[in-house]
């Protein structure tokens, strides 16, 4: 019965199987993506930077239709463009980062609404700004997996600077010329594994796979390394759980495995080790020393 | 043979000079001390040497040294104390120089950290978040990697600002170690007495040099009111500056 409920579906059907594929993928890579999004502050950024891709996808779906090459590539090439444009902004003036996103994403959202409704709007093509997890053909599924490989190589090469970026970034300045170039290759991992998530999650909620682990992990540990399998594990965990919460009760995949990771979070909130409200509340008597 | 030397620098934002006209040599070994009041420009010469700032005007020569060989305390470091990262791990940070981007940290590194921990006095600290400390403590945690840059210059932005004498007076004491090992230190202050009992050099400036040589012979009644009578403000309609600059060297 259990195993008819949790297993099953994976046995019985290849697509629950992909699905399962292809959400590993996702958590493996976009977990730590998202924890450093959220130490950075730049949460809100992922989200920005998922809307600045919808141009480049609506036009890779205008060339060739429902092809998830042309939109990736389409994806890529826009969120890429967004992304360099506001960090060398950001980096050349005094404007802020967020400043400088902002209003480079709404130029490419405004763009890429201007593109889909002079198309006129199609139904396919919501289909896949929602996601489809449940449809990953073989080849989709090894651009999800490739992206996810390239992002765990080059999230080695750049961690260094990366962290020390993120705690004082004055200090990396003084020291060293890789913080600009470690900064533009995160925001071009940010949108590798954005485009990856709105394959499977569509581009509303592929920050989802991102952030809520990232958020998750936070209240479970202090130390970095920790924070990201934690993240990584909660990815996992959620996307597993709302695939077969998908399966049995017929609720879209994408949003389902968004809720369940939220139920997650949720309960880290409350019973968290690190900052939880109940610790808070009930934090025990005080120590010796 | 000198360590810095300054050709006519100006510095400064938007083209309104925060530091005007200087000129002048640091020797190899030497402990100036930089003084003035608020606003008088020290923080931005200090970055204006470590290349944060480009200068608008002149040049600064640093006798060899490339600008990321500088060990430079900031004083609002842009630290990010909620970042979940360890003592061990950040103050380990100041080896960059010689473990960059991929090099590893081995046994030989893992001591030098450790006892750059220890020598701030801050044995038992290593597994710490860096979020969990005081404030002298984090200044004991920053002294540490400054140590461990192993720096021929060393620039210290108001350093003891804010910290109790127990603590300045160890880090005090490492300032001098520093300087017995023929290291260049620079450090904007603002107590003068500690400038007057440690520091053999002194720069006082007010938006511009007042008078730098010797201790006891700059740091004078007269070259204080000077300094204090310094105009803050930027003039919004100010015009270009005609000066060569050759005329106003300390």
């Amino acid at each position: 019965m259990v195993y008819d409920a949790l297993i099953g579906p994976f046995t019985e059907f290849e697509f629950m199987r992909r699905a399962l594929a292809a959400v590993i993928a996702l958590s493996l890579a976009g977990a730590p993506i998202g924890v450093f999004l959220m130490l950075r502050r730049m949460s809100l950024v992922g989200d920005a930077m998922a809307h600045a891709i919808l141009p480049g996808a609506a036009v890779g779906f205008l060339l060739s239709g429902l092809n998830l090459f042309a939109m990736t590539a389409g994806g890529l090439i826009a969120g890429f463009t967004v992304a360099i444009l506001a960090g060398v902004v950001a980096r050349s003036t005094g404007l802020k980062e967020d400043a400088s996103l902002a209003t480079f994403y709404l130029a490419s959202l405004a763009l890429g609404v201007t593109i889909v409704s002079i198309k006129g709007t199609n139904i396919d093509l919501l289909h896949v700004l929602f996601g489809n997890i449940l449809a990953m053909d073989d080849q989709t599924l090894l651009v999800v997996a490739f992206n996810a490989t390239v992002t765990l190589l080059v999230l080695a090469v750049i961690y260094r600077p990366l962290v020390i970026e993120s705690v004082d970034p004055l200090f990396l300045r003084t020291v060293s010329r890789a913080g600009g170039p470690a900064h533009l290759a995160f925001l071009a991992l940010v949108v590798i594994n954005l485009v990856n998530g709105f394959q499977a999650l569509g581009t509303l909620l592929a920050v989802g796979l991102m952030i809520l682990p990232a958020g998750i992990a936070r209240f479970w540990s202090r130390d970095l390394t920790v924070m990201i399998c934690i993240a990584v594990v909660a990815a996992a965990v959620s996307g597993y759980a709302g695939l077969v919460l998908s399966f049995q009760t017929r609720v879209p995949s994408g949003p389902a495995v968004v809720l369940v990771a939220t139920v997650l979070y949720i309960v880290s909130v409350l019973f968290g080790r690190v900052g939880g409200i109940v610790r808070q509340l009930f934090p025990g008597r005080h120590l010796e020393a | 043979m000198a360590q810095l030397a300054f050709h006519n620098v100006t510095l400064g934002y938007d083209r309104h000079p925060a530091v005007h006209h200087l000129n002048g040599e640091v020797a190899r070994g030497a402990l100036v001390a930089v003084i003035g009041p608020n606003g008088a420009g020290k923080s931005t010469l200090l970055r204006g040497i470590v290349g944060i700032l480009k200068p608008l005007d002149g040049s600064i020569h640093l006798g060899g040294l490339d600008s990321r060989d500088i060990a430079y305390l900031p004083q609002s470091a842009e630290i990010d104390r909620s970042f979940p990262i360890s003592v061990f791990d950040f103050v380990g940070t100041g080896l960059w120089r010689d473990a960059g981007l991929f090099g590893g940290i081995g046994k030989a590194a893992r001591g030098k950290i450790l006892r750059a921990i220890a020598s701030v006095g801050l044995n038992g600290f290593e597994n710490r978040p860096i979020g969990t400390l005081s404030g002298g403590q984090m200044q004991r945690v920053l002294f540490a990697r400054v140590l461990l840059q192993d720096a021929a210059l060393i620039v210290l932005d108001e350093p003891f600002n804010a910290i109790d004498s127990k603590t300045t007076t160890d880090l005090l004491a490492l300032v001098k170690q520093w300087q017995g090992e023929g290291r260049t230190v620079l450090a904007a202050l603002h107590d003068m007495e500690m400038v007057r009992n440690h520091f053999s050099q002194t720069l006082v400036l007010a938006r511009g040099p007042v008078a730098w040589g010797p201790t006891a012979e700059v740091l004078t009644p007269e070259n204080l009111l000077v300094a204090m009578r310094m105009c803050e403000a930027f003039d919004d309609s100010a015009t270009a500056c005609a000066e060569d600059g050759r005329s106003r060297a300390a």
